[in-house]
């Protein structure tokens, strides 16, 4: 609904009312969003004092701590493991995606409202579900044990499998939404010219659907990679002591190091990779007869 | 495709299976007479009654429930706001907006967390469940203002035109045209924050005071006590109440 400016108001009512009902929301998302993050930035620059405050100094000690073995393991570990789930979740979705995209138009609302729902449950609840399936007294080992597949209990739970699984299980819904939507856009005349040149399936996959679908993958990649490089509830509840990943770090060190300075510093890390990540696929999301008018 | 429609069937079948098993799960067990939960003695509603005689429990649902409902009322006064003045501004500016107020639904939300922790700290207010609702009312603004948005483009921009020819103000024509139109959509947002309040872990985790419990917060530190068929029970009322109210929000968005 735009603001109809000749006939009606002049402009700058509206824009006047406009501002003040911006004003306190605006507000309210710079001091409470913006402030705060800007803070952690600062901070991680600062020293650490004795007994766990802050000693306002500049250095760059705690970015030079991050290249410890330890911290540089942890990163490197979170990183693998988000991409894996990255790389899952396209595997599995795509299919589903595919299939809720050619359904009937009344069978594609139930099946996305299918796939959402499961998003809409308790986070916690979700990840919980499947510490009672995997852990050693759990659903599973006591079925494999009465199918008298194993002989003696399994250990799942709390290892990076365990992590990888539940990752997978929560952000899945996440993949599969813009994949339908870059699905349903698709061309399809172009697919079925495709299959009339005697194209095989392969072909028909890897040089027309994924290169037209281009965009829905990478917004799908990242909106599952991005939540899953800062996880931490499920590393915390799935993985065990040698499955931390950056969230369980930066919480470790705000929560019960105490060390503020060097949980702002992997904050900080975390972030530029958020950001690195976003301005590059917004780059390379770009559909590509786009690209072409550029070059 | 058309004979490759059985397989693409079939695995989208196991897609929900995946997503739905888990759950299913949970809730089946937590009507188990056993105490180990993996095993099967018989239908019980025990595990449901020992939730009810829990006073700690309700406590924090009582928490739980206030914060939800004053940081709702709070996102819903700034998103829908936001998402009104938004309308006013030129297509540029409109743009810059929107996309700052994304960024807090998508970086992690331990982000989130430790920031407002940090800010809380050094400005020296003390942390508690006001903490919480400030938190909550953070993440839940852009949520209300999206929801409103997509309903504000697609009313009829005739009825302000309207409005103005008959000599209504700009504040007028929002008063008595555009919100009383909005009233589904900014009901189905303020459902959505509510849910999302009534789910939220991690920001809570950060941001809440000694003595803060929310049902979240009792529930991990229920699981990392050690598992019981409780959990189970209150995981099913949880899930019920979740899509209950996420359902009744998504019919009064399409309406």
């Amino acid at each position: 609904m735009k603001i109809p400016s000749p006939a009606g108001w002049a402009e700058s009512s509206g824009r006047t009312v406009s501002w003040w009902l911006l004003g306190p929301g605006l507000l309210w998302m710079g001091l409470l969003f913006f402030v705060p993050l800007c803070l952690v930035v600062v901070i991680s620059f600062a020293g650490r004092g004795t007994y766990g405050g802050i000693v306002w100094s500049f250095s760059l000690t705690n970015y030079l701590d991050l290249l410890h073995p330890l911290y540089a393991r942890i990163l490197g570990q979170s990183i693998l493991m988000a991409a894996g789930t990255t790389l899952l979740c396209l595997i599995m979705g795509f299919p589903l995606a595919y299939y809720i995209a050619r359904a009937a138009p009344g069978r594609q609302r139930i099946w996305l409202l299918l796939v959402m729902i499961p998003f809409w449950t308790n986070f916690l609840v979700r990840t919980y579900a499947w510490m009672f399936i995997l852990r050693t007294e759990g659903l599973l080992n006591t079925l494999l044990l009465k199918l008298g597949l194993i002989a003696a209990p399994i250990e799942l739970l709390y290892s990076n499998t365990a992590v990888v699984i539940g990752l997978v299980y929560g952000y899945l819904p996440f993949m599969v939404l813009p994949l339908y939507v870059a699905l349903e856009r698709m061309d399809r005349t172009l697919v079925e010219a495709a299959w009339d040149l005697y194209a095989t399936r392969w072909a028909v996959f890897w040089r027309i659907i994924l290169p037209l679908t281009r965009p829905g993958v990478i917004a799908g990649c990242l909106l599952v990679f991005i939540p899953s490089l800062g996880a931490f509830l499920t590393p915390d509840l799935l993985g065990g002591a040698r499955s931390m990943m950056i969230g369980n770090l930066i919480q470790h060190e705000f929560l019960v190091a105490r060390d503020w300075p060097l949980g702002a510093a992997i904050s900080c890390v975390l972030m530029l990779c958020v950001v690195g990540m976003m301005s590059w696929s917004l780059r390379t999301a770009k559909p590509l007869s786009q690209r072409e008018h550029e070059s | 495709m058309k004979e490759a429609g059985g397989w693409l069937w079939r695995l989208s079948l196991a897609n929900l299976l995946f997503l739905y098993g888990p759950i299913a799960v949970l809730i089946f067990f937590s009507f188990n007479a056993s105490r180990l939960s993996a095993t099967w003695q018989g239908w019980s509603l025990q595990w449901y009654r020992t939730l009810w005689a829990n006073q700690a429990l309700l406590a924090a649902a009582a928490n739980s429930l206030w914060v939800a409902t004053v940081s709702t009322l709070l996102a819903l006064m700034l998103g829908v706001c936001l998402a009104v003045g938004l309308e006013g501004l030129s297509g540029r500016r409109q743009r810059q907006i929107e996309q700052a107020m994304l960024i807090p639904l998508v970086i992690p939300e331990v982000m989130m967390g430790v920031s407002l922790l940090l800010f809380f700290v050094l400005m020296q207010v003390p942390l508690s469940l006001t903490t919480v609702i400030l938190g909550h009312a953070l993440f839940n603004v852009p949520v209300v203002m999206i929801i409103v948005r997509a309903r504000l483009r697609k009313l009829d921009p005739r009825l302000l035109e309207v409005a103005a020819d008959l000599g209504a103000s700009y504040w007028d024509a929002l008063r008595h045209v555009t919100i009383p139109l909005l009233r589904p959509a900014i009901l189905g947002a303020g459902l959505m924050a509510f849910t999302i309040s009534l789910d939220d872990f991690i920001v809570t985790f950060f941001t809440a005071g000694p003595g803060a419990t929310t049902l979240p917060l009792k529930v991990y530190s229920m699981i990392k006590s050690g598992m019981s068929p409780e959990i189970n029970a209150l995981s099913a009322l949880f899930v019920i109440s979740s899509m209950g109210l996420i359902g009744l929000s998504l019919l009064l968005q399409r309406r």
